[in-house]
């Protein structure tokens, strides 16, 4: 067993856990944060993605003892005061998800994705979610879902950087 | 040989009266608005809970043991080491089914656990319970079955005894020295249906006559979220099951059936479901669940990871085709003749109605004067084949499609042209005699989708719009584009007589002074936006906002399946006639409340209103602290078998039509395929929320699309050799192209609000037309789906088939 200090949605965890556990058991089985899911186990579906110091990994591929001394942003961690996030109220409101199970990985991405490129082409948003699948949706929501986040952003904080998280 | 005499419509049963909408307005949040999906918010937070999220203090996880073997008898099963190992609680083995060892959706014939043989790869022999997931995954390991291996039966035509049909004559259903050694791999052999379609000249003549042979690969449903379930025993000899699956009530049938219990021992709920697309029909961890937990008196989880999906849940049939089409010299079709061979694996799960579909859907929304068609589902060795969204009409509208483009071909005639000329519509009689008595706009979607504008021509400029994108190497020499049409059909509802209902619990009731509707049905809530729409028609029907959705349990009467795309239909249907009968006893109350009654009241905005007096009084106070509740079953129109021997009958409830335009860059060079927009026309009837409408459009289309280029389960000697994401392809955000979408809406006056089924109609034509469109963008048969590289590249995998007999 090995120990790790990390800051997860905020919190500091200090747990033992096996070298090679993912993260992504430790984050689900562990701490109980089950908003970050598992799809495929072998990194093709991006529905574990979550934000390791704001960027995003597959949660699926990483050990939880290299988020050590790190923080972590999953799905639930981006609603501060119930208040849902600009990516997640964006996703809610154009229709960008069926059975939602892709949905978590699909909005950290995002975020990660207007980061890097806060005024994307609708292109731009195909190539930076392409480690992550839909199959209920066909993706076309999902596009109109970030462009929309994007547009919102730059009308509420022009030139400001969208981040994720609660920290 | 029967005429194609017009099949009516039987006479409607005594559904419950259905009043004139009079409450029926436009309500904010109601029918026809794109009302916001109630479970949306807990998805984007991470809240909602999936099957694979379910936990309990103390519970155990349950592992099966699977065959390793396609085909194998079954000499010994040893469990000894497994049970003695720390930490494992049960080992189960079909010696442990305490009822029928045995269960399936139409037929009993898949073993709880088996026992004697193992029919197919991945097959459940044993299940494993321990405190953790790896010392039951471990465990397992040590459970020792010893196998006689057999021989696989890996071909659909071999397994019936069939010859491999000579193109250019007819020797189908003639018994091969061969195949007659294809060992029965149940009792009664391995024919699971045979499906005839007779209608007027046995021997046409046509002017012009072309003939296919087409193949359609193991299509996954590949839905996101694995299998799984938790089951909670009672302490009473019961239990409760939370499980992701499409049909709670036949779950519980089946669950009964195996566990030797009652209904009202074994009580389902709904666990979060991360999609279906028919991978949900069958059971999957169900029993073996609830088994492991009754055994050890602890809760229990299974959870199945991708690679255990691929073997834990029932696959679209692949299938064998053969189509001979005949046609006047201005193309009016004279005749068709059909043989499809689909592949049902090793159990028959819905192989006996996907074999219905693709029979009676088989020849598209075409009027065809003589019929021939002959559709056989098989036993063999491969893996089980079952509901997939489309559910048979998905193979055969390659074949249909490619054959229609080819007789266009043949004729010199355009594609769309050809297809508007042989066009059902409302009146037209389908392949079983059955009359067409809704709308039937095939034509006009076509029309529609050619008079839509075509994308901007190839932009050689940026290598990274090249088919193949960065990975493309050259700079785009080879690269031709094409455009293909389709259009298909698809019955909604179940078919064939089934007795197809749904029963809904609404109650209306005053909370803190403003009413309050509760909605409980059974029907499964997968991603779809049922949940949506029966707020919607509460909604509109009784005129309050608030709408909570109970809980989807076995604690209401059947919503029958989410499948067939029939929820909106028939579980709409039944929320609405409860509204009725809500509405109705509210009416009486406000009788009793205004001392006199009116005969021209609706329910408006929290308030009862009188056409000619307004507003006579709110709700809240009407009710006071009355609860009104109100439970009923509700039927869609009764359908009827069909003739064994000629397939004529009316079968199905409704027709629901789309129509794809397919435009993609082919490299030619590399064999790479971009697909540049894919365009759908669809006849929904009434949409009842727009944006959901869309949405399943979209969805359906990228399935269809998937199948095309790049989805197929491989087998090799009855062994999937693809069974992750790394290996079984699905397409990604940069493979799926925009999709301009028409919906038209030509209401079924049979249907609640004029609806159609809308889910799997778009599945279906997408992939027909972007192999339309690769075939004119290289000018190849291509009769192999999915298409792959190879077969663009050097046409090797084709057979040239074209010409007249």
């Amino acid at each position: 067993m090995t120990r790790i200090k990390i800051l997860v949605d905020g919190v500091d965890y200090s747990d033992d856990v096996e070298p090679r556990t993912l993260l992504v058991h430790y984050l689900r089985e562990q701490l109980g944060k089950t908003g970050t899911v598992v799809g495929c186990d072998t990194s093709n579906c991006g529905a574990c993605t979550v934000l390791l110091d704001n960027s995003s990994v597959k949660s699926c591929t990483v050990l939880a003892v290299q988020a050590n001394g790190h923080e972590v942003t999953t799905i639930e961690g981006l609603a501060i005061d119930g208040e849902l996030h600009p990516m997640q109220q964006a996703f809610h409101e154009n229709h960008a998800l069926q059975c939602g199970f892709c949905t978590p990985g699909m909005v950290m991405q995002s975020i990660d994705l207007l980061h890097d490129n806060p005024s994307p082409t609708e292109q731009e948003v195909r190539e930076g979610l392409e480690g992550n699948l839909c199959r209920c949706t066909g993706y076309q929501n999902i596009v109109k879902a970030v462009l929309a986040a994007a547009a919102a952003h730059r009308e509420s904080a022009p030139g400001a950087v969208p981040s994720g998280g609660s920290t | 040989m029967p005429p194609a005499t017009p099949t009516e419509a039987p006479p409607e049963p005594a559904a419950p009266a259905d009043a004139p909408d009079a409450t029926r307005g436009d309500v904010a949040g109601g029918v026809g608005h794109s009302a916001g999906r109630p479970d949306s918010t807990l998805k984007v937070t991470g809240e909602f809970a999936y099957g694979s999220d379910l936990w309990m203090d103390n519970m155990l996880w349950g592992v099966t043991v699977r065959s390793p073997h396609p085909y194998a008898r079954i000499r010994s099963i040893d469990i000894a080491e497994a049970l003695a190992t720390a930490g494992v609680f049960a080992v189960l083995t079909h010696e442990d089914v305490p009822g029928e060892k045995t269960y399936g959706l139409e037929v009993a014939d898949q073993p709880v656990l088996a026992f004697d043989v193992v029919r197919y790869q991945g097959e459940p022999v044993a299940l494993v319970a321990a405190d953790h997931p790896e010392i039951a995954r471990q465990a397992a390991k040590k459970v020792r079955v010893d196998y006689e291996v057999l021989e696989p039966v890996t071909d659909a035509r071999a397994a019936l005894g069939h010859a491999t049909p000579d193109l250019h004559g007819d020797q189908a259903g003639q018994v091969t020295e061969l195949s007659r050694a294809a060992p029965y791999l149940h009792p009664e052999g391995n024919l699971v249906r045979h499906l005839k379609i007779r209608v007027g000249d046995p021997d046409p003549v046509a002017d012009v006559v072309v003939v296919g042979e087409y193949d359609v690969g193991m299509q996954d449903q590949a839905f996101l979220g694995p299998e799984a379930g938790l089951a909670v025993p009672d302490g009473v000899g019961g239990v409760d099951l939370y499980v992701a699956t499409q049909w709670l009530h036949v779950d519980q049938r089946q669950i009964c059936a195996a566990l030797g219990l009652r209904a009202e021992q074994v009580r389902l709920s709904l666990a979060g479901v991360g999609g279906a697309f028919g991978g949900r029909e069958d059971l999957s961890m169900h029993v073996h669940g609830c088994l492991l937990a009754l055994h050890t008196g602890k809760p229990v989880k299974m959870v199945y990871n991708r690679e255990e999906s691929f073997f834990g849940h029932v696959h679209r049939h692949p299938a064998k085709m053969r189509y001979e089409h005949g046609a006047d010299r201005d193309g009016r079709l004279v005749y068709v003749k059909a043989e499809i061979y689909l592949d049902g694996g090793a159990y028959a799960s819905s192989t006996p109605a996907v074999v219905g579909n693709a029979g009676t859907m088989g020849l598209g929304p075409y009027v065809v004067p003589n019929i021939h068609v002959d559709c056989y589902g098989a036993y063999t060795n491969n893996p089980p084949c079952g509901a997939m969204r489309g559910f048979g009409s998905v193979q055969t509208a390659f074949a249909y499609e490619a054959q229609m483009d080819k007789l266009a071909a043949q004729l010199g005639m355009d594609p769309v042209e050809l297809r508007v000329r042989n066009a059902m519509a409302e009146g037209s009689p389908i392949p079983t005699g059955q009359v067409i008595d809704s709308a039937a706009p095939v034509a006009e979607l076509l029309q529609r989708l050619r008079a839509m504008p075509l994308p901007s021509d190839l932009d050689g400029a940026d290598l990274r719009h090249l088919p193949g994108g960065v990975s493309n190497t050259t700079h785009g020499e080879g690269v031709r584009r094409g455009v293909g049409y389709a259009v298909a059909y698809k019955n909604v509802a179940f078919s064939e007589g089934f007795d197809d209902y749904s029963t809904a619990r609404v109650r209306l009731e005053a909370v803190a002074g403003a009413p309050q509707v509760t909605v409980h049905t059974a029907a499964a809530e997968v991603g779809q936006g049922l949940v949506t729409v029966e707020q919607q028609i509460c909604r509109t029907e009784l005129g309050v906002d608030t709408v909570v959705v109970h809980p989807k349990d076995t604690q209401v009467g059947s919503g029958g399946s989410t499948s067939a795309s029939r929820q909106t239909y028939v579980t709409g249907g039944a929320v609405r006639a409860a509204c009725h009968r809500v509405r109705d006893r509210v009416f009486a109350l406000a009788a009793a409340y205004l001392g006199e009654t009116l005969d021209d009241l609706r329910l408006e905005g929290g308030n009862i209103v009188s056409q000619t007096r307004g507003a006579v009084g709110s709700v809240a106070d009407v009710l006071g602290t009355e609860v009104v509740e109100e439970t009923t079953q509700w039927r869609h129109r009764r359908t009827e078998p069909i003739d064994p021997e000629t397939g004529q009958g009316f079968a199905h409830v409704q027709f629901a039509f789309a129509a794809h335009r397919a435009v993609v860059d082919v490299d030619v060079e590399l064999g790479l395929v971009k697909v540049v927009e894919l365009a759908c026309t669809q006849d929904v009837g009434k949409a009842i929320n727009p944006d959901a409408v869309v949405g399943q459009i979209q969805g359906g289309s990228t399935q269809g699309m998937g199948l095309a280029l790049m989805e197929e389960i491989q087998i090799s000697e009855g062994k999937i050799r693809n069974p992750s994401f790394t290996d079984y392809l699905i397409p990604t955000i940069l493979d799926t192209p925009p999709m301009p979408i028409e919906v038209l809406e030509y209401a079924d006056p049979h249907a609640p609000y004029g609806l159609r089924g809308v889910g799997e109609a778009p599945t279906i034509s997408s992939g027909p037309a972007v192999m339309a469109a690769i075939r004119d963008a290289c000018g190849l048969e291509l009769t192999k789906v999915p298409v792959r590289p190879e077969h663009i590249v050097d046409g090797g995998a084709d057979r040239e088939v074209s010409g007249t007999d």
